[in-house]
C-alpha cells in the first residue's frame, strides 16, 4: 500500500498498538476472571478510555499547533461542543425515566417550567443526527472563527488570546440557564446509549474500544494530511508564513483547513468522552482545560504524531496519581511542567529523542564521510 | 428613643437631689413636658400661650402635636390630664404619644376630652409651625423643614412658606422652600394658573418624588391648563430621570473601566511595551491583594490605630512584592524565551499555576477579608445618582497610576532607556544601554504596577487565590483592543469596554452583556488586528 510507505513504520506501530489496546483491554476486562493477573479492572477501562479521548484532543491540537504553528487556547471549546451534542442525544434517550417523567423534555427544562423543546434540541433523539452534529457544530464554529481570524491575518499570540476569549465566552454562555443546556449543572444522569445501559461494564469496554478506534483513525488522518503535499505547505506556513504567501500560496486557506479538521477531531473526542464520564457541564469550556491540552502536546512533542498521544496519556496518568495521593502538589507540578518543558524540553519527549537520534546519525555520517573522503568517496553532508 | 435615656436619667436625678433650678429649666425646655400643658380645661389664651412656648423650643418634633391641635385631633385624658393625639377607631379612640407618635393603646371615647380650638388658635398654630421650623436659625434645620413640608404637601402651610421664602437669604434653602410651596399648591384649591406655575417649579426639581406627585395631580385634576402644565412637567422630569440613569450607567462604566485599567495597565508595560505574554500577570495582582491582607492583619494585631493608613502602607509593599516576583521571573525564566512568544505564554502560565497554588497553600483556598478604611466606605448623591466613595477613589487611583506610569515612561532615564530598547534593541545596546538590565527593570515595573492594582482591587473584590484569573482575559483584551505598545490606547480601551459593558447590561443582562462584549472585541480584532491605536511604521513587526 502506498499509505504504508508514505507514513513510515513508526506510525503504523502506533496505530497497531492502539488497535491492539482496543481489542485486548476489553477482552482482559470482560473475558478474564477478576483474580487473573492480567485482568483489567473496570475503573481502569473507564480511566484510560477518558485518556484516549484526551489523546485524540491533543492530536487535534497538534495538527494546528505542531504543524501549522497556530497555538489555539480554545480547543476545549470544540471538545465541549462535541460533548454537548452527544450529551443532548443521551438526554433525549432518558425519555420518561427522568425525575419528572416527562417523555420529551429533559428534567432541567421541566424544572425551569419550559413547555416545549427548544428548536435546537430537535433531532437529537436520533443517533445519526447527533453524530452529524458532533462533527458539524465544532467544525462549523472552527470554520467560521478561522475564516474571519485567518482572513484578517490575526496571528501568533493575538490568535491565542482570541481563541481563549472564544472559549471563555462560550463558558459564560453555557452557564446561563436560559441557553437550554442545563446551565451550571450541564447534562447528566444518562441512562443508555444506542439501547445499551451506559453504566454497564460491557458498554464501558465498548466505548473504550470505540475511542481507541477513533484515535487510530485520527492518527492515520493526521499522518496522511501532514505527509501529503498539503502537509508540506502547512509546515511552510508554520515556518515562514510571509514567504509562503509571496511564493503564491494562500496561507489562510491552509490554516483554515487544518483548523477546521482539528476542530472536528476535538468534537469527536468530546463526543466519545461524555458517555464515559457520564456528565458534560460548562466547566469543560474553562480556559484552563484548553491550556492543559497544550501542555500534553508540548510534553509529548509537538509536530510529531506519537508525541501528543504519549503526552496526553502520561500527563493525565500523572494527574490521576498526584491528585489522589497528594492533591496539593498537582498544580505545582503542572506549573513546573509548563516551565520545564518550554525552557528545557522545547521539542517534547518524542522530539528530543528524535533530535538526539538525528544528531547521533549526523555525527556518525560525518565520521563515515571523513573516512570515506580519506578513501576518495564523495562526501555526503547531512542536514 | 435616644432622647428617652437622658430624660430618664434626669428624672432619676430629680428624684435623688430634689428639683434644683438647673433641672427645672431643662425640664421646661423639654417639648414633651410642654405639650402636657394642653391637658385640663383651659382658656383659649392659655392654649395660645402653650403654642407660643412650644414654638419657642425650636424643636421640630412638636410639629406633630401642633398639627393635631389644628386639625382637632389633640385630646387629653380625664383621669390624669395626659395629652394624646387620637384617631377614632370604631367606638373607641386609638391614642398616640404627641411627640414620638408611638401608639399608646385604645381608650373608650368617654375618657378623652378634646383640646378646644377656634380659628384664632388654628392661625396661631399655622404661624407657629412656620416659625418653628422654617424660621429656625440653623439653615440645615430650615432645609430639613422645607424637605419635610415638600413630602407633606400641606395646603395650610402655603402662608407660612410664603413668609419664610420672603425672609430667606440662603439660596439653596429658598429653592427648597419654593418646591415645598409648589407641592402644597398642587394639593390646595388655588386657581389653575398657580398650579401650573407650581408644576413648573416641580419640573425644575425633577426627581422621582415630584414625578409621582405630578402624576397623581395630573390624574386627579379637571382643569386643562393645570393638567397640561403638569404633563409637560412630567415629561421634563422623565427626561431628566432618564438622563441621570444614563449618567449612572456611564458612572458604573467608568468605574468598571477603571478596574479594567488597573488590571491591564501593568500588562500594557510587560505585554504592550516589551511584547512578553505574561499569563502570570493576574497573579501579580493577586499578590498585591494578599499583601494588603497581610498588612491589615499585622496592623490589626499590632497597631489598630494605623488601620486608616493600611492601604497607604500596603501600596509600596505590594509594589515591592510583585515587582520582586516579576524580577525573579524575568531573570530566571522569561529572558531565555525572548522572541518565542508562544513559549513565553506557556511558561508564564505555569508560573501562574505555581503562584496560585502557593498562595492557596499558605493562606488557604477561601476568601480573605480585607477591610475598607472609613474614607473608602459610604456614598453620596450627585443629582439623582448615588456615588460610592470606594468606586470614586478607585477611579481617581487608576488615573493617578496611569499618569504616574506615563511620567515614568516619558520623563525618567529608565523610561527613556525602556523606549530605546523596545524601538531598537541593538542600537540601544550600541549606545551603551544595558539592555538585559532594562528588560528586567521594565518587567519588574509592570509587575509592581500589577501589585498596586491588587491593593485597589482588594477593596472591591474577593481576595482569593483565583482573584488574578478573573482579570487576566479581560486585561489582555483591553491591551489588545487599545493597541499594543500604547498606554493611551489602554486607557481608552479600558474605559470604553467598561462603559459599553454597563450599557449593555440593562438590555442583555450581566452575563450576556459580557459575552456580547467579548464577541464584539473578537470581531474588532478581525477588523483591526493591531488594536484601536495601532503603532505605525517600521516598528510594527520588529
Amino acid at each position: 500500500m502506498i499509505l504504508a510507505r508514505f507514513l513510515g513504520p513508526r506510525v503504523w506501530i502506533l496505530v497497531a498498538v492502539i488497535l491492539a489496546a482496543a481489542v485486548l483491554v476489553p477482552m482482559a476486562n470482560l473475558g478474564l476472571p477478576r483474580d487473573h493477573p492480567l485482568h483489567v479492572p473496570s475503573y481502569a477501562v473507564q480511566l484510560w478510555g477518558r485518556f484516549v479521548c484526551y489523546a485524540l484532543l491533543a492530536l487535534a491540537l497538534d495538527l494546528v499547533w505542531g504543524y501549522v504553528g497556530i497555538l489555539s487556547l480554545g480547543h476545549g471549546a470544540f471538545f465541549a461542543l462535541g460533548g454537548y451534542a452527544m450529551g443532548m442525544y443521551l438526554m433525549r434517550q432518558i425519555g420518561a425515566r427522568g425525575g419528572y417523567g416527562n417523555p420529551v423534555l429533559p428534567d432541567f427544562m421541566v424544572s425551569l417550567n419550559w413547555k416545549e423543546l427548544p428548536w435546537y434540541w430537535y433531532g437529537f433523539d436520533q443517533f445519526w443526527f447527533a453524530c452529524l452534529m458532533v462533527v458539524l457544530v465544532p467544525g462549523l464554529l472552527a470554520f467560521v472563527f478561522g475564516f474571519f481570524a485567518f482572513r484578517s491575518r490575526v496571528t501568533g499570540v493575538y490568535l491565542s488570546i482570541i481563541t481563549q476569549a472564544m472559549t471563555y465566552a462560550l463558558l459564560l454562555a453555557f452557564f446561563r440557564n436560559d441557553m437550554g443546556f442545563g446551565g451550571n449543572n450541564g447534562l447528566t444522569d444518562f441512562k443508555d446509549i444506542l439501547g445499551f445501559p451506559i453504566q454497564a461494564v460491557s458498554t464501558r469496554a465498548a466505548l473504550f474500544a470505540a475511542s481507541c478506534v477513533a484515535l487510530a483513525i485520527g492518527v492515520l488522518l493526521v499522518g496522511w494530511i501532514t505527509r501529503s503535499k498539503l502537509g508540506k505547505l502547512m509546515i511552510a506556513v508554520r515556518d515562514a508564513e510571509s514567504r509562503t504567501r509571496f511564493i503564491g500560496w494562500r496561507p489562510e486557506y491552509v490554516k483554515l483547513f487544518a483548523f477546521t479538521v482539528s476542530g472536528v477531531m476535538a468534537g469527536v473526542a468530546g463526543a466519545l468522552y461524555v458517555p464515559q464520564v457520564g456528565i458534560i457541564n460548562p466547566g469543560e469550556f474553562s480556559p484552563l482545560n484548553s491550556i492543559e491540552v497544550v501542555i500534553w502536546a508540548a510534553v509529548g512533542g509537538r509536530g510529531t504524531l506519537i508525541g501528543p498521544v504519549l503526552g496526553a496519556l502520561l500527563v493525565n496518568y500523572g494527574k490521576t496519581i498526584f491528585t489522589t495521593v497528594w492533591p496539593e502538589t498537582w498544580l505545582f507540578l503542572l506549573g513546573g511542567l509548563f516551565v520545564f518543558v518550554t525552557l528545557l524540553l522545547p521539542r517534547g519527549i518524542v522530539g528530543t529523542i528524535d533530535h538526539g537520534f538525528d544528531a547521533f546519525r549526523a555525527t556518525r555520517r560525518a565520521r563515515d564521510a571523513e573516512k570515506g573522503e580519506a578513501a576518495g568517496a564523495v562526501p555526503n553532508p547531512a542536514e | 428613643m435616644n432622647r428617652a435615656i437622658p430624660w430618664l436619667l434626669l428624672s432619676l436625678a430629680v428624684l435623688l437631689f430634689g428639683p434644683g433650678p438647673a433641672a427645672a429649666q431643662q425640664a421646661e425646655a423639654d417639648p414633651a413636658a410642654i405639650v402636657q400643658k394642653f391637658g385640663g380645661k383651659q382658656s383659649f389664651d392659655a392654649t395660645e400661650a402653650v403654642i407660643a412656648e412650644l414654638a419657642a423650643t425650636g424643636d421640630e418634633r412638636v410639629a406633630r402635636a401642633l398639627r393635631a391641635l389644628r386639625d382637632g385631633d389633640l385630646y387629653w385624658r380625664e383621669s390624669d390630664e395626659a395629652v394624646f393625639v387620637a384617631t377614632r377607631k370604631g367606638g373607641d379612640y386609638e391614642i398616640f404619644d404627641p411627640i414620638t407618635g408611638a401608639s399608646a393603646g385604645t381608650v373608650p371615647s368617654g375618657d378623652l376630652q378634646k383640646v378646644r380650638v377656634k380659628n384664632s388658635i388654628r392661625n396661631a398654630v399655622t404661624g407657629a409651625l412656620g416659625t418653628l421650623t422654617l424660621r429656625a436659625d440653623n439653615p440645615a434645620q430650615r432645609m430639613r423643614a422645607a424637605s419635610t413640608l415638600f413630602s407633606e404637601a400641606d395646603p395650610e402651610m402655603i402662608g407660612p412658606l410664603d413668609a419664610a421664602i420672603a425672609a430667606e437669604e440662603d439660596a439653596a434653602v429658598k429653592a427648597r422652600m419654593e418646591e415645598a410651596r409648589a407641592s402644597a399648591v398642587l394639593a390646595s384649591d388655588l386657581p389653575a394658573e398657580d398650579k401650573a406655575a407650581a408644576a413648573k417649579v416641580l419640573a425644575g426639581r425633577a426627581d422621582r418624588e415630584s414625578l409621582t406627585m405630578l402624576i397623581r395631580f395630573a390624574g386627579a385634576t379637571d382643569d386643562p391648563v393645570a393638567r397640561q402644565a403638569a404633563e409637560a412637567a412630567i415629561v421634563a422630569i422623565q427626561n431628566n430621570i432618564a438622563f441621570w440613569n444614563q449618567m449612572q450607567n456611564v458612572w458604573y462604566g467608568l468605574s468598571l473601566g477603571s478596574v479594567l485599567l488597573l488590571a491591564a495597565i501593568g500588562l500594557a508595560i510587560t505585554f504592550g511595551v516589551m511584547g512578553v505574554i505574561n499569563m502570570a500577570h493576574g497573579e501579580m495582582v493577586m499578590l498585591g491583594a494578599y499583601t494588603t491582607f497581610v498588612v491589615q492583619e499585622f496592623i490589626r494585631n499590632n497597631a489598630p490605630g494605623l488601620f486608616e493608613w493600611s492601604l497607604a502602607i500596603a501600596l509600596p509593599l505590594a509594589f515591592l512584592v510583585s515587582g520582586a516576583v516579576g524580577l525573579v521571573m524575568e531573570r530566571g525564566l522569561i529572558r531565555f524565551l525572548y522572541g518565542r512568544p508562544l513559549e513565553t505564554l506557556l511558561a508564564t502560565f505555569g508560573v501562574s499555576l505555581i503562584l496560585q497554588q502557593a498562595v492557596r497553600t499558605i493562606f488557604g483556598p477561601s476568601n480573605r477579608q480585607v477591610g475598607n478604611p472609613d474614607w473608602m466606605s459610604g456614598a453620596f448623591d450627585v443629582g439623582l445618582m448615588s456615588v460610592t466613595w470606594n468606586r470614586l477613589w478607585i477611579i481617581v487611583f487608576a488615573l493617578v497610576v496611569f499618569l504616574a506610569l506615563l511620567a515614568v515612561l516619558n520623563r525618567t532615564p529608565l523610561g527613556l532607556q525602556m523606549r530605546a530598547v523596545t524601538q531598537n534593541r541593538r542600537m540601544a545596546a550600541a549606545m551603551g544601554i544595558r539592555t538585559p538590565w532594562v528588560d528586567a527593570m521594565t518587567f519588574a515595573l509592570g509587575s509592581g504596577i500589577a501589585g498596586i492594582a491588587g491593593v485597589a482591587l482588594s477593596q472591591i473584590d474577593n481576595v482569593s487565590p483565583n482573584l488574578g484569573q478573573s482579570y487576566i482575559i479581560d486585561s489582555f483584551l483591553v491591551v489588545v483592543f487599545g493597541g499594543v505598545g500604547n498606554l493611551w490606547g489602554t486607557l481608552v480601551g479600558a474605559m470604553s469596554l467598561g462603559v459599553v459593558n454597563k450599557f449593555l447590561e440593562p438590555y442583555a443582562g450581566a452575563v450576556l452583556g459580557k459575552i456580547v462584549v467579548l464577541v464584539l472585541i473578537i470581531l474588532f480584532i478581525q477588523k483591526r488586528p493591531r488594536g484601536l491605536f495601532a503603532q505605525k511604521g517600521r516598528f510594527v513587526d520588529a
